[in-house]
């Protein structure tokens, strides 16, 4: 991106110019997520900076946002914090048995998601695959079908089949909507993949169960794993779906965000928002290493 | 995949079993109004019985139960609704018949049917409350609004009004704002010409309006400034007086009045425990101990009595109550036939008319 | 040697166990078809199950709605067996009655009200109010039904009522695009305080272009910055992007309202710089703006990504040598960039603007009243008016612009050539 040394003072000027626009571009990509991480910590319910968090003064900050989150829905929030107080957080505190049932539900869908689709992707990405386009475009169309379309055929399907308010519901629609995130990255790791391994590997006298065990799946591994964490990350922010067809019990965490948001924003909000800011940078972390490895396995040229 | 459809029938397993055990799931409003009950009903039922009541909120809990009734899968026991709404899922069948005669006689020994105020009792449900909306404003903006008039006139009080997204209380405000005495206010609506009238009167400050929808909403956008003006629950403004020290005031004159009731929806659950809890939950003490804990009128005269202080143990619940003489005088009762009837169409021209812009 | 076929002399090639070569190898094709069917076939029969069927079934409830044939059987045959605008007679008027009585009775009366309702504003209290009198009213009928309410004798009532009694129709669809059938049956438009539906499609149609032409500007230069600088750098710039792509929708909304409420960051920081008056605080949220504003952040990656794997692509090579055969920086990006980016600016604007166009969450949340996309209106008929029907109507509807556009996006892009970060 080093300008030419040819450049004329014009050229000069709008490269200057260029480099900040994509600096304002960036901050405004960056910036609504890192501004709510400060405010989480606010001492005061609002959310702006008050005067002492701006002077850095540690009494402007506070945990109690944090706090609420292990409180809020209690039976006894005010009890010492002993173990009963533990078990009354664990049983009864809102936001953690959302995060239960979100974990649960983000699991089992993930699991699906990713073994359905992983063996989905495997017969795309052979040549003789008939109807290859169709079929795709099919699997892919949870992904493009407006979320209120699925979730108000799964409300009239799930209610006449008696899934209706029940984690296998639940499960199976986030399993759905993961699917196309799970063949995406899939197929385009099996696109650089030497299907001659295979064959070596058959040649050899191994069978098909062990070729895949063995030479395949270590080398699509990256693709299958990234697949699954976006499989997970869909399940974990959807919240159409668990408004129309979830019952209280199966409360996730972006269902109890929206009741949050449309009642009273809180900064319990924000703390909530601020770990799950925390959470996708570690998703994206083990993402990162993940595409490394893949570029190193596959002989590409390191980042 | 064997293993995981084990798994997960027996997550399902678990989720019955926990069901089976006694739960109550209600479904009311949320917010401050929603802690009055648990702590006036449910945190003494739940020590009483060793039911587990699920609190549930919803911006209109009567919108949930004709989708769960319609569609065959019932999940509530008890839902709060508006009398209108009752009326209305009543008709079309979506509601449980109540035996209101097993209802226990008020303190004082009136039988329930003449206990409950009228309007507050219904084959389909049982009335806890009298609430009223009205309009509620910032105290520190300088000016106070004096009448319903005022909600509409931006030059003596600029800045943004906060009013429920729907038909209902909107169109009855701007008319009693648009000069029609409350007693005439259903006559008028009733007419093609009167509801041209009440939608060009909200014309006026359309662009000036944040919709909101649930009730824990109003208090919040007048604390967040986003609004100097807003009808809202009168329980919920007091509560945010009283417990935040908030700088809101009510206009008592032209409020609207309207009940709220306990009903069962057609196939709950546990629709007998649910009985049982109504019947509990409506005798005078019950519902004179709501009172307590948020500003809404008891719909037993038995309980009127037994109303005594805030839970702060000094505020005087009487001033605060939406039936006290001094505000009933030019108060709107909600009309529930008209409301019933009128409720779709008037709802699409609402639809209509905010759409356009 | 002498069982040799005779056709070996031929030129027919034989595959080891001596069937032609042929053969063989469409059987062995064959087989290999079926075993990547196999390895699909679970995860699309999966699919078929959990998602297009349901989906189909939704769109069956848009044409199909029964309530008024299964609550008055008899009264809808009276309807199918006469012609339109036959007088309803006495036999007729007394099955009406009856029905009316015993719908009462189980109360489902106001359910054929609402039916009716739906296409004649006004009509459900007429249902109502009948049923709670029907059981005592006596012949002759016609005056007994008129007694209660002269409405009865309204020969659009009796059109409405002949329209609604056949379980299938077409007239959600009708009502989807703000038409209606009048007294002889003809189409027309609503009344125009009725008229929602297609001002909301124009909307959303046009806010979605919007919000996709304003993610094509911020995700252009951003994408050309990742994709020249060295990848060092650009790995590092691109977790800019991805953080945001990775973030939950409702975190990334929640921001955006804190930031843009009247006393949010963004207003309060503009007040306390003096820029505005603490009375002139810009309105950025509970409008359309708040929902362009949100929106486009929220799909920026989308545009960014597609683009960006286009860029990586480009040899640098073709502007030098136009800039080397005199073309200008301007004309050699203009005749020589930007045609080459083309594939990714299409990629990612049918991206964008297929998420957007069925967007739910960020409109209901900062959108306001102007801000409501349709998503949002059958939402409000899912949940609120609960006329189920004309959400399925909307939804199918939507559903058919999403699909033409998704088939454009295949023909042009291709969805195997979908990438995600």
């Amino acid at each position: 991106m080093a300008l030419p040394i040819y450049a004329s003072p014009l050229e000069r000027a709008w490269h200057y110019t260029y480099l900040v626009i994509c600096a304002l571009i960036f901050l405004f990509l960056i910036a609504p997520i890192l501004i709510i991480i400060p405010l989480s910590f606010n001492a005061e319910a609002y959310f702006t900076f008050s005067e002492k968090m701006l002077r850095l003064d540690p009494e402007g900050y506070s945990l109690r946002w944090y706090d609420r989150l292990l409180t809020f829905g209690m039976v006894a929030p005010d009890a010492p914090r002993d173990a009963a107080w533990w078990s009354d957080v664990w049983h009864n505190a809102s936001w953690v048995r959302a995060a239960k049932n979100s974990l649960i539900i983000g699991f089992f869908a993930t699991l699906i998601a990713t073994v359905l689709g992983t063996l989905a992707a495997l017969g795309l990405s052979r040549p003789e695959m008939p109807f290859r386009r169709t079929i795709m475009a099919i699997l892919i169309s949870p992904m493009i079908v407006p979320i209120i379309i699925t979730a108000t055929g799964l409300f009239f399907f799930y209610s006449m089949v008696g899934l209706a308010h029940s984690y296998v519901g639940i499960i199976l629609a986030h399993a759905t909507l993961g699917i196309p995130f799970v063949i995406i990255t899939v197929t385009a790791t099996l696109v650089g993949f030497d299907q001659s391994l295979n064959r070596a590997a058959a040649s050899l006298g191994a069978s098909p169960t062990r070729t895949f065990f063995q030479v395949t799946m270590p080398l699509i591994m990256p693709g299958v794993i990234s697949g699954a964490l976006f499989a997970f990350v869909t399940s974990f922010d959807e919240v159409v779906v668990v408004l129309f067809v979830a019952a209280p019990e199966q409360q996730t965490i972006p269902r109890q965000m929206w009741n949050g948001i449309r009642e009273q924003i809180s900064p319990t909000i924000l703390a909530i928002a601020t770990i799950l800011v925390a959470i996708s940078v570690a998703l994206l972390t083990v993402l990162e290493l993940l595409r490394r490895r893949s570029e190193r396995l596959r002989g590409l040229s390191p980042g | 995949m064997k293993r995981m459809l084990f798994l997960t029938s027996t997550l399902m397993c678990v989720g019955f079993a926990a069901a089976a055990q006694g739960e109550l799931n209600i479904v009311s409003w949320g917010g401050a109004y929603g802690a009055s009950q648990m702590e006036a009903y449910h945190k003494p039922y739940m020590a009483l019985t060793g039911i587990k009541i699920n609190s549930i909120d919803a911006d209109n809990p009567a919108t949930p139960i004709k989708a769960q009734v319609e569609a065959g899968n019932v999940s509530i026991d008890i839902a709060d609704v508006e009398p209108s709404d009752l009326v209305r899922l009543c008709d079309e069948g979506a509601l449980e018949v109540l035996p209101i005669d097993e209802l226990p006689d008020g303190a004082d020994g009136t039988p329930a049917a003449d206990d409950f105020i009228e309007g507050g009792l219904y084959d389909c449900g049982v009335g806890t409350i009298v609430y009223s909306t009205l309009i509620a404003y910032r105290t520190d903006t300088g000016v106070a609004p004096t009448s319903s008039a005022d909600f509409f006139d931006l030059e003596k009080f600029p800045g943004k009004r906060g009013l429920r997204k729907g038909a209902k209380y909107s169109l009855e405000l701007a008319l009693m704002a648009d000069g029609v005495p409350p007693a005439e206010v259903y006559d008028v609506l009733g007419t093609p010409e009167g509801v041209d009238r009440a939608f060009a009167k909200l014309d006026t400050i359309k662009d000036q309006v944040i919709w909101w929808e649930a009730g824990a909403q109003p208090p919040q956008l007048l604390a967040d400034g986003e609004v100097v003006m807003t009808t809202a629950y009168n329980g919920r403004i007091f509560n945010a007086m009283m417990e935040e020290n908030q700088p809101f005031a009510l206009l008592w004159p032209n409020q609207i009045y309207d009940f709220n009731l306990w009903v069962i929806p057609k196939g709950a659950p546990h629709k007998d425990a649910a009985w049982e809890f109504i019947k509990w939950s409506t005798d005078t003490q019950r519902l004179a101990d709501q009172a307590g804990f948020i500003s809404y009128g008891p719909a037993r005269k038995s309980s009127s009595p037994l109303v005594g202080l805030f839970k702060d143990g000094k505020t005087e619940m009487g001033p605060h109550m939406p039936t006290n003489p001094d505000y009933v005088a030019d108060a709107l009762t909600t009309d529930i036939e008209f409301w019933a009837d009128h409720d779709i169409e008037l709802n699409e021209r609402f639809n209509a008319w905010l759409a356009a812009s | 040697m002498a069982d040799i076929p005779a056709d070996q002399s031929a030129g027919i090639m034989r595959a080891a166990d001596g069937r032609p070569l042929k053969v063989a190898l469409a059987r062995a094709q064959t087989r290999a078809r079926r075993r990547a069917f196999l390895l699909v076939a679970p995860l699309l029969f999966f699919v078929l199950v959990t998602f297009v069927v349901p989906i189909g079934q939704m769109l069956h409830r848009s044409v199909h709605n029964p309530t008024f044939v299964d609550n008055m059987p008899q009264v809808a045959a009276w309807f199918r067996d006469t012609p339109a605008g036959t007088e309803p007679d006495e036999a007729a008027l007394a099955a009406l009655i009856a029905y009316l009585a015993a719908a009462a009775e189980a109360r489902t009366i106001g359910a054929v009200g609402t039916r009716v309702n739906y296409e004649m504003q006004g009509t459900r209290s007429l249902f109502t109010a009948a049923g709670r009198r029907a059981g005592r009213l006596e012949a002759p009928y016609r005056e007994a039904l008129l007694d209660i309410d002269a409405k009865w004798g309204d020969p659009a009532l009796w059109s409405t009522m002949r329209q609604v009694s056949t379980a299938y129709t077409a007239n959600f669809y009708l009502a989807a695009v703000d038409r209606t059938r009048d007294l002889d049956g003809s189409v027309t438009r609503v009344a125009p305080d009725r008229a929602v539906y297609l001002t909301l499609f124009q909307r959303t149609f046009l806010l979605s272009a919007l919000i996709t032409f304003l993610c094509l500007l911020l995700g252009f230069p951003i994408a050309h910055l990742l994709a020249t600088l060295p990848l060092r750098y650009s790995n590092l710039l691109m977790i800019l992007v991805l953080l945001p792509f990775w973030t939950s929708l409702l975190v990334r909304t929640t921001a955006w309202m804190v930031i843009l409420q009247g006393q949010g960051v963004l207003n309060n920081a503009l007040v306390s710089l003096g820029i505005i008056g603490d009375t002139g605080r810009v309105e950025l949220m509970y409008n359309q703006a708040g929902t362009v504003i949100a929106m486009t952040h929220i799909l920026l990656p989308f545009m960014v990504l597609p683009l960006y794997s286009v860029m990586r692509t480009i040899n640098p090579s073709y502007v030098r040598a136009a800039r080397s055969l005199g073309a200008t920086s301007w004309t050699a990006f203009r005749r020589v960039y930007l045609p080459q980016t083309l594939p990714g600016i299409g990629a990612g604007s049918l991206l964008v603007f297929i998420l957007a166009v069925g967007y739910y969450i960020t409109p209901a949340l900062v959108g306001g009243a102007s801000g409501q996309l349709i998503s949002n209106l059958i939402a409000f008929h899912m949940q609120n008016s609960l006329n189920w029907s004309l959400a399925a109507a909307l939804a199918a509807l939507l559903l058919a612009a999403v699909l033409a556009l998704y088939w454009l996006y295949d023909r042009l892009v291709g969805v195997d050539n979908m990438k995600l970060g």
